[in-house]
């Protein structure tokens, strides 16, 4: 066979990295609907379940008796089942069905009907149920904080800034396990030196998390994991069970809870039972909320790139996002490992959770550079931040992270290192250098920052468990160093234990310390002009980016307010006439050439352009003559103003920003000879053979036209230039002004 | 005042005269300021039963029955030591516990006063030797 260019081309892209599959359901390879997915049914005999998804009671597995046991609504149950599939897909996206009885009838169904109801929406569908669905009023977000070194000046630091762009919750994890303690006591120190009341954990073994949590330097917790048969839920070393109890435990330590699973774990670990991924997932969440949890972490999360694999995955994770927040949970959606090596695909994939806006709309956004990431996640890092914040722009959607100026950005950062270095040093850790704050502060990763004695901290993390170090003692130490807001808020986060709160569904708290969930801030979302818009503040906040510019200092003229004055391009003379030379081509600029405007977009002085031109035209044989048009400030009209001043006809028109035209007088306006329409390219070179060409024409010589190039993101990226310089030449036009005689100033910028 | 679960949500901000700690000091006593002078310690910086069984009442008010539960679990749970706490969850995972292993820990929860949660336990065991996940 013969090869194409353009496939090898396209098969050295990144996206072809991975795999695509087709669909093998006896593997659990299937993303929804799959062959051997149960029929719904919900069979009642005395009150009592008799038959469940295609089992008969004795059949019944470890989740389905689960369920049986605590998660089905029986008084709803029989109504909700006999419902037709098509008639609850269309409640899902039928704005006038309020959430309370949509998540009052999930409580009766079966997983095979969440499933088969779920799969039956469309990516805009799902969008939209989620949008509904979803248990809190407004969207927010969490985030990662690692790094490879386990510094802990910088894991203050970023957690400090992640705290301050509006994270409202932050996760760690350990490279060491023993570091458990000390990740855990500089993410919440840094933490609250950002913004008070972010809510922080750190991903470690159950008896070690609950220990820290116990301990006060954590407030939540979403290790739980579940799975959707019964063979991987043993192998993961659970029961439903099991990780109910867990969360209970957790619960009486004044701990949040959110239990973690994901389509394509079962299909990973080699029991999914010939069973779609959707399938799983809905016993899963089921599961989940039958334990009573408050939330979930789902939509794949470790198992994207798998899910991504099978035709329909991306619709597929939606949907177990959607199902999720019909059984009313708490959803943190993913979007935390690597799904694609493709910017393209991942982010498309993203749009599903970023445009309806979830709970957290990732599981984990990296605030530091991906290779600092020791969840092995990063799928959007510190690198993407301002690409986060501009598609929020871009949309009007608020996906949970804030624009912050650098200099804001440095001082909460150089804050959370130094508090985190006065607790090390009021607690007789291994002292943190200055040395370390600093490149903490300013670093780009962890391999700015000095090493560290490992064996060292290590050693003092074990002592700070064998001390029985708590939240308080660190609020305690904070203060004594005269850090007393820190400590205050640290304190904060102990005293919320105490009235616990924050254990109600999708809680966060505010600066204030104000607890907001889904009980006293709920979704009423009924359509448009209803529940959470980004508008108002907020929205002027996430748009205004550090790097947005006020347009009206933008361009080459001066900008209001500018009062410096600069040395003339151009004197202007009387009002031009039609000149006699047959051997002369006018040059004619726009109204603000030379004035207003004083160099092409492409940043090219207006004077040395006109001795270009005026140097091609002479060196071709032909006589320059300057104009300016003061009538138009359009390209066209002013070339074909200048060919019919030409004693030759023939006319060569120049915009402020750079746009050229060689006319000949017998033309219509918009025709012409030739157009240069590509000024970000031109050099004074290219002004020179412009002229060059115009002389040709005027003597009546063949001219071959002068070669263009071509940038396609030229537009991209100076559309904004162009549209306000060419404001300024429009407010320059004087209507009906005839065109005046120009000569070049003699300096600065003299003809070279 | 009664507590209304419907309206007094938050605890903290609405109702601190309810909320205290396991020792009885009132949350609007507790703060910093109190804590340097040794007013409390740490371990008393947590929710007492009765205040993770008004937000069971809370959730359930709000329509969160399987959260209730789970609450009121943690409200039992309250008074567990964490060691024992962990033995048990270690004894609910699979193939860990014999039936009788697991009766012995519904009874020790049970004599904590623990007894939704230890029916919990006795129902796991009921289940998982239907399942084959008993010792």
């Amino acid at each position: 066979m013969t090869s194409s260019g353009r496939f090898a081309a396209r098969a050295e892209k990144e996206l072809r990295r991975e795999l695509l599959v087709s669909p093998w359901p006896e593997l659990g390879l299937v993303a929804a609907n799959g062959p051997a997915d149960p029929e719904p049914e919900l069979v009642l005999a005395d009150g009592r379940v008799v038959r469940l998804d295609g089992r008969a009671a004795a059949d019944f597995d470890v989740i389905d008796r689960f369920l049986v046991a605590h998660g089905l609504d029986l008084e709803v149950a029989p109504a909700a089942m006999a419902l037709p599939d098509v008639e609850l897909a269309r409640m899902l996206v039928d704005v006038g069905v309020p959430r309370a009885e949509l998540v009052r009838l999930a409580r009766g169904l079966t997983p095979a009907k969440l499933a088969r109801v779920a799969g039956m929406l469309d990516p805009v569908e799902l969008m939209f149920a989620l949008r509904k669905l979803r248990s809190r009023r407004d969207p927010g977000n969490q985030a990662h904080v690692t790094n490879l070194k386990e510094n802990p000046a910088l894991l203050a630091a970023d957690a400090a800034e992640a705290a301050r762009r509006g994270f409202d919750e932050m996760e760690t994890t350990v490279g060491v396990a023993r570091y458990a303690p000390l990740n855990a006591l500089a993410l919440l120190v840094g933490s609250q030196t950002g913004r008070p009341g972010a809510m922080t954990q750190c991903a470690v073994e159950e008896r070690r998390n609950l220990e820290l949590a116990i301990r006060g330097l954590v407030t939540y917790a979403e290790t739980l994991s579940v799975y959707g048969t019964e063979p991987v839920f043993a192998d993961g070393d659970d029961t439903p069970w099991s990780k109910a109890f867990l969360g209970s435990a957790y619960a009486s330590r004044g701990v949040k809870v959110r239990f973690t699973s994901g389509t394509g774990s079962e299909s990973l670990m080699g029991h999914a039972e010939g069973l779609s991924m959707l399938y799983l997932e809905a016993r899963c969440v089921s599961v989940v909320r039958a334990a009573g949890a408050q939330g979930i972490q789902n939509g794949s999360i470790s198992c994207v790139a798998l899910v991504l694999s099978v035709p329909g995955g991306t619709r597929a994770i939606l949907a177990e996002n959607v199902l999720a927040a019909w059984l009313d949970l708490e959803v943190a959606s993913g979007n935390d490992a690597v799904a694609s090596h493709s910017a393209i695909r991942k982010t498309a994939k993203l749009m599903g959770q970023f445009l309806p806006g979830t709970d957290f709309v990732t599981s984990g956004y990296s605030v530091m550079p991906r290779r600092d990431n020791t969840f092995g996640g990063g799928n959007y890092d510190a690198d993407d931040l301002d690409e986060w914040l501009t598609i929020q722009r871009d949309w009007q959607v608020d996906a949970g992270i804030e624009p912050v100026p650098e200099d804001e950005v440095l001082r909460v950062r150089e804050r959370g290192a130094r508090a985190v270095q006065a607790v090390f040093a009021e607690l007789g850790l291994p002292p943190v250098t200055d040395a370390e704050v600093e490149a903490a502060t300013l670093g780009y990763d962890s391999r700015d920052l000095p090493d560290r004695d490992r064996a060292a901290d290590v050693e003092a993390a074990d002592t700070l468990l064998a001390r029985g170090t708590s939240g308080l003692d660190v609020a305690l130490a904070l203060e004594r160093r005269g850090f007393g807001d820190v400590a205050e808020a640290v304190f904060a986060m102990q005293r919320h234990r105490v009235a616990a709160d924050y254990l109600q569904t999708a809680a966060v708290i505010e600066p204030d310390g104000l607890v907001r969930s889904a009980v006293n801030d709920p979704n009423a979302y009924l359509g448009p002009g209803t529940g959470y818009r980004l508008e108002g503040e907020r929205w002027e906040l996430l748009q205004a980016l550090p790097h947005v510019l006020d347009p009206a200092r933008v361009g080459g003229g001066p900008s209001p307010g500018d009062t410096v004055s600069r040395g003339g391009i151009v004197d202007e003379g009387g009002a031009a006439s039609r000149g006699n030379d047959a051997a002369e081509v006018v040059v004619a600029v726009g109204p603000a050439f030379g004035a207003e405007i004083r160099e092409t977009i492409n940043g090219l002085d207006h004077g040395e352009v006109l001795a270009a031109i005026c140097d091609g035209i002479r060196a071709a044989g032909a006589t320059p003559r300057l104009v300016r048009v003061r009538r138009a400030a359009d390209v066209a009209f002013i070339a074909h103003d200048a060919a019919l001043l030409s004693g030759s006809g023939i006319g060569l028109g120049l915009q402020s920003k750079g746009t050229a035209v060689i006319h000949r007088a017998d033309l219509e306006p918009l025709d012409n000879l030739e157009l240069f329409g590509m000024s970000p390219l031109y050099s004074l070179a290219s002004y020179r053979a412009m002229g060059s060409n115009a002389a040709g024409y005027a003597l009546g010589q063949r001219v071959g036209p002068v070669p263009t190039e071509l940038d396609n993101y030229a537009r991209a990226k100076l559309i904004v230039r162009t549209t306000l310089l060419h404001a300024c030449e429009t407010r320059a036009v004087v209507p009906g002004a005839p065109a005046v005689e120009l000569a070049l100033a003699a300096a600065p910028t003299a003809v070279r | 005042m009664d507590f209304d679960p419907s309206s007094d949500y938050p605890l903290g901000w609405r109702r601190p005269d309810l909320v205290r700690t396991p020792a009885g000091t009132p949350l609007a006593e507790l703060t910093l300021a109190a804590a340097r002078e040794g007013a409390f310690g740490a371990d008393e910086l947590r929710a007492t039963p009765e205040t993770l069984r008004r937000q069971a009442d809370v959730a359930r008010a709000a329509g969160r029955a399987p959260l209730a539960d789970n609450l009121e679990r943690a409200a039992e749970l309250a008074s567990v030591p964490d060691g024992e706490l962990l033995e048990i969850y270690t004894a609910l995972r699979p193939g860990r516990s014999t039936v009788a292993e697991l009766e012995r820990w519904a009874a020790v929860l049970a004599g904590y006063g623990a007894e939704r949660t230890a029916a919990f336990v006795r129902e796991a065991a009921a289940a998982y030797v239907e399942r084959g996940l008993v010792r």
